[in-house]
């Protein structure tokens, strides 16, 4: 194929970022998952970069988890989802920014289900007017915070402290991108590179100075998918998936991951102590992990910010194979130190999965 | 340590790993098989594919990936409709015939 025709597919696959004047809505799960990252975007964003990001605490869940559990019905998360709207409308915002991969994909479905059937807007209307005298304007453009990132790469470069790339060999680091399922599997045009090509995550990767691992299983579902999670059960098909995934990655000894979902790095973080325990294998280094972190922490970690005030030890595999990939100083006596200085308390050892 | 759940087993086929000794002797005596597009005609018509579950289409699928296909030939009737609809006109009762023979040559 001719350059230009490349080229021209390829701007297909593009979608246009607003640059400022956002409306932040955070996630149910991930505050308790990666309890630093949410704050962290909105200190980088805000107070590192001066945009105007805009969060009000009176923003509730958008109803996705329920709505994937078919718990409620769609028309409820409709409500739910207009109400959100409506305190966008009122703070003056008309773009939209989700912290979380399963709001962004139920908004985005929301407005494709309202373009399609206009009749059932008109209908949530009412239910919102009804349930609590509210009225709400669409959003002109809605972004995940992932989409913000990876249009702020560069200013975020610019400021970079540490680069991914080992500080002793000079090596770019070895990362493993994973893009959540509802970002673009659902509607390829709502994600920058499509279903197939995403680069939202890579395109941050390759500005921060790391290297992106092409694998086989790259685009698998890391396993959370709702029903075959919250039913213990059904978690075996959870934990095969990524399985899956860490089997596939193995070859290519990646030295990072990193997601753009709550569920993702979740699940590729958790599941390997899992399977650690079941199989006795691990994938990172000398019986470590390989530590999987979100966007916003990888974010935090190339500007400097002290790893333990990110919220790394949280995660179940430790990052300080990577920190002392990057150069990255911290202090051990810190790690299970709140923000306040009060103890957090040291989790047990894995028996196989090897921790600091 | 028990979690309540295990890791299924992966349905993976490593191609590089398989015995694929069986497809390439049929490569050779009824090279029609690499024509075949997987239209499905011949499972359509079969008249044992609806309670046995026997499909030339899967037959030439199962052999692509090294898969054993000796429950699913025991169901055939060797009638020969398959052979009839095939659009590409491969010799599929011939083909079944062959892989009968080799399974009966290695005492499978």
């Amino acid at each position: 194929m001719i350059y230009q025709g490349k080229q021209k597919i390829w701007s297909d696959y593009q979608k246009e970022i607003p640059d400022n004047h956002w409306f932040y809505v955070r996630s149910c799960i991930r505050q308790s998952f990666f309890p630093a990252s949410e704050g962290h975007f909105v200190k980088i964003v805000r107070d590192l970069l001066g945009k105007d990001l805009y969060e009000t605490p009176h923003h509730t869940t958008c109803g996705g988890i329920a709505y994937h559990s078919d718990t409620i019905p769609q028309e409820t998360a409709m409500t739910i989802v207009a109400r959100q709207f409506s305190l966008m409308k009122e703070a003056g915002y008309k773009n939209l920014v989700t912290s979380c991969i399963t709001s962004f994909g139920n908004y985005t479905e929301i407005l494709e289900t309202w373009r399609e059937f206009p009749e059932l807007e008109t209908r949530i209307r009412e239910h919102l007017w009804k349930a609590c005298r509210r009225e709400f304007d669409k959003p002109e453009y809605v972004a995940h915070a992932s989409d913000v990132v990876y249009k702020l790469r560069n200013e975020i470069a610019e400021k970079a402290k540490f680069r991914l790339v080992n500080h002793e060999t000079g090596e770019p680091l070895r990362i493993v991108e994973h893009i959540g399922c509802h970002y673009s599997k659902m509607f390829p045009h709502k994600g920058v590179g499509g279903a197939e090509y995403p680069c939202v995550l890579s395109g941050m990767v390759e500005s921060w100075g790391g290297k992106v691992i092409d694998y086989p299983e790259r685009r698998h579902c890391c396993g959370f998918g709702f029903r075959q999670y919250l039913v213990k059960a059904n978690r075996g098909y959870s934990v095969s998936n990524t399985h899956k995934k860490f089997e596939s990655m193995e070859p290519f000894h990646p030295d990072l991951i990193i997601t753009n979902c709550p569920g993702c790095p979740y699940f590729l973080d958790r599941w390997q102590y899992v399977i650690s325990e079941q199989t006795g294998k691990t994938y990172g280094q000398n019986g470590h992990g390989i530590p999987a972190l979100t966007y916003e922490e990888l974010a935090g970690l190339v500007l400097g910010y002290d790893p333990w005030d990110l919220g790394l030890q949280i995660h179940q595999v430790g990052p300080e194979p990577l920190l002392d990939k990057m150069g990255i100083a911290y202090d051990p006596a810190r790690k299970y130190l709140g923000l306040d200085e009060k103890d957090i308390m040291k989790p047990g050892l894995p028996t196989v999965l090897k921790c600091y | 340590m028990d979690f309540g759940f295990s890791l299924s087993p992966s349905s993976a086929i490593d191609l590089d790993k398989v015995d694929l000794s069986l497809y390439r002797r049929l490569e050779q005596t009824v090279p029609d098989i690499r024509s075949c597009i997987a239209c499905g005609s011949c499972s359509a018509t079969c008249m044992a594919a609806d309670y046995s579950g026997m499909s030339v289409r899967k037959l030439i699928l199962n052999l692509q990936r090294g898969a054993d296909v000796k429950k699913m030939l025991s169901c055939c009737m060797l009638c020969g409709k398959c052979t009839m609809v095939c659009p590409r006109g491969i010799n599929t009762r011939k083909l079944i015939l062959d892989v009968c023979r080799y399974y009966s040559d290695n005492k499978l």
